[in-house]
């Protein structure tokens, strides 16, 4: 099996051309089943969200008997507040962190990427340096300072570091995208006299919209993903996010209402299912820039 | 526009030897060339300050106390650590889990992100699709959704030993067997090792195709070029990879925590280091305790990668 695959592998893309067919016909196969394996255990929770209750344990087949959303309705109501709340409530969080992270950290790289000032090679270091350390370091007392400034169970202490630069990453992102804009376009502006906000709003930002974009995106998957920011903030159930909703939903099926279960796990799934399909490129570029270094 | 016109000139000029008015002038042109930097430098400085440089001191400060956010924090010297170091069988238990896990983990979702990218990297037809199929489960990965689906796919009723039954094997119940619990958790990682793959995909096309070409005509074999070219070229995209990885497998915390309620059992045999902060933290109110064990794992974090930087010297080409 192994064997199979390197020998296959290390063929080198010149031989396309000249390949004989049994190897393409190797790859494709191998590469169609493990495509099937990966997706084979979402394709599962799909189809145990709209398959009749009595059916989820008993089968491994992807194709149900008969389509019922009765799971889907259960879901929506099986805890006393409906799932629409916190998909309400992960909506708000999440969009208004995309907006802190494109404005916040676009001013930041603007800075480093562009402008001359003293310091600001230490500076960027600095900021590289956050990228390395884990939160949890400051984990404890932002905590406490958010609970003495009355902000615990509610958005602001998941919202606000976000419109401060916290995310670091973003920043990085951008300056390895505003590096590669021609710099003769704001020198040209700064001699017709732009100020640098002007060349950052009228030049930059349009010039950038790709990396804007990409930015925006993943700041949204991951905070419609994020678990630990809203389980340490969130108390009252009013203000839980849907992946806080979600596991309250995974201790409270005493009754076991398994369909339930997947069929709100499936729809937390689709906004990102969605941006996949839509943004695939911006997401795929936009990994793929962070492990080049050029 | 003024300014910076009267800041070129000669100051004798304009400022008439008044030294007063020369120092301002210092300091306006000073002012000029700094404010729009820190201007936009300033929504960072202030998180910086307040949220990251601020709080990581505090929480220095935190770990050689005793604070549980009622009383105010109380001196305690190096005894945290001292705990951590010699009597807390949970911080054992949670270091044990957390490093097998990275080393199960790390090799493993490496070796497949880089052998699917050679194969996606050949030409093949469909390759947007693939790649699509494979990166799915990464973008995926991180939800509870998922964490909830494994728990499912590995319960003793579940899917995978549904589908041993199909092969006549009776298999375990994985996630509430303390010698297979953290398995499940590897091969959830490891199923979502589409990221390394796309930086992988990426390196690749990096790699000039005559190379091949020329070691081909002397004679290569397609294994001796995978290891003479391939391999070492990749080197750099390989070390960034695996640091990578290992800092996001030290703070891994979601699948564990829904895949056992959050407790870490059975056993603690899911207990990852994180976990195990965050139920000192919020749990226990130990908060002195917990920042202590935050800096250790920002000590065990600073030292892998220090080591790993250290002996790249010695397996890292970069081609400069």
């Amino acid at each position: 099996m192994t064997n199979g695959i390197t020998t296959a592998v290390a063929a080198p893309p010149s031989d396309i051309t000249k390949r004989s067919r049994p190897a393409s016909v190797v790859i494709h196969t191998l590469l169609i089943l493990g495509s099937l394996l990966m997706l084979y255990p979402l394709l599962w929770m799909v189809s145990a969200s709209v398959r009749p209750e009595n059916e989820i344990f008993s089968s491994t087949s992807l194709i149900p008997s008969s389509i019922d959303f009765g799971s889907y309705v259960r879901g929506w109501t099986g805890l006393d507040i409906s799932f629409g709340r916190f998909f309400w409530n992960s909506l708000v969080i999440s969009v208004l962190t995309v907006i802190g992270n494109v404005v916040a950290c676009s001013l930041a790289a603007y800075a480093f990427a562009r402008l001359r000032f003293a310091g600001r090679n230490f500076w960027f270091a600095i900021m590289l340096g956050t990228l390395m350390i884990p939160y949890h370091v400051t984990l404890i007392p932002q905590y406490v300072l958010f609970l003495n400034l009355g902000w615990v169970n509610t958005i602001l202490p998941l919202v606000v570091p976000k419109f401060l630069a916290s995310d670091a990453f973003f920043i990085f992102l951008m300056v390895q995208f505003f590096r590669g804009i021609p710099r003769e376009l704001d020198e040209a502006a700064m001699m017709d006299g732009c100020s640098a906000w002007r060349i950052y709003w009228k030049i930059m930002l349009p010039l950038s919209l790709p990396v804007l974009a990409t930015a925006a995106i993943f700041s949204f998957i991951w905070t419609w993903d994020d678990f630990f920011g809203p389980l340490i903030y969130l108390n009252d159930m009013n203000t839980y996010t849907i992946q806080l909703g979600l596991r309250t939903f995974v201790d409270s099926t005493s009754a076991s209402d398994w369909g339930g279960l997947f069929a709100m796990s499936t729809l937390t799934l689709v906004p990102v299912f969605f941006f996949f399909l839509f943004f695939q490129r911006l997401l795929i570029e936009g990994i793929a820039t962070t492990g080049m270094k050029r | 526009m003024n300014n910076a016109m009267r800041a070129t000139a000669d100051p004798a000029v304009t400022v008439e030897h008044n030294p007063r008015a020369v120092a301002d002038s210092r300091w306006r042109r000073i002012w000029n060339a700094n404010a729009p930097g820190y201007f936009f430098l300033l929504p960072w400085l202030i998180g910086f300050f307040g949220l990251t440089l601020g709080p990581a001191v505090i929480s220095l400060y935190l770990s050689f106390t005793d604070f549980d956010m009622i009383r105010s924090a109380e001196w305690v010297g190096a005894a945290n650590y001292v705990r951590i170091a010699t009597a807390d069988p949970k911080f054992a238990a949670a270091m044990k889990v957390t490093l097998t896990y990275v080393v199960l983990s790390v090799p493993f979702k490496l070796a497949f992100a880089l052998l699917v990218a050679m194969a996606l990297n050949k030409g093949v037809r469909g390759l947007p699709v693939y790649r699509a199929i494979f990166y799915l489960p990464s973008l995926l990965g991180g939800s509870v959704a998922i964490a909830v689906l494994w728990r499912q796919l590995f319960a003793g009723d579940g899917l995978v030993n549904a589908a041993l039954a199909h092969f006549g094997i009776a298999g375990p119940s994985w996630i509430s067997h303390p010698s297979y619990s953290i398995y499940t958790l590897v091969a959830l990682s490891v199923w979502q090792f589409g990221s390394p793959m796309i930086i992988f995909l990426a390196g690749l096309r990096q790699i000039p195709t005559d190379m091949y070409e020329a070691a081909s005509l002397d004679g290569a074999s397609k294994f001796r070029q995978f290891y003479k070219i391939t391999l070492p070229l990749l080197t750099p995209v390989i070390f960034f990879n695996a640091v990578v990885q290992t800092i996001d497998a030290f703070k891994a915390f979601t699948p564990a925590f829904i895949i056992s309620g959050g407790t870490g059992g059975p056993i603690n045999s899911t207990l990852f280091y994180t976990l195990y902060l965050y139920q000192e933290a919020f749990g226990n109110f130990r908060m002195g305790y917990a920042s202590a064990l935050a800096w250790i794992l920002v000590l065990i974090i600073a030292i892998f990668t220090a080591f790993s930087f250290l002996t790249s010297r010695y397996w890292v080409h970069y081609d400069d």
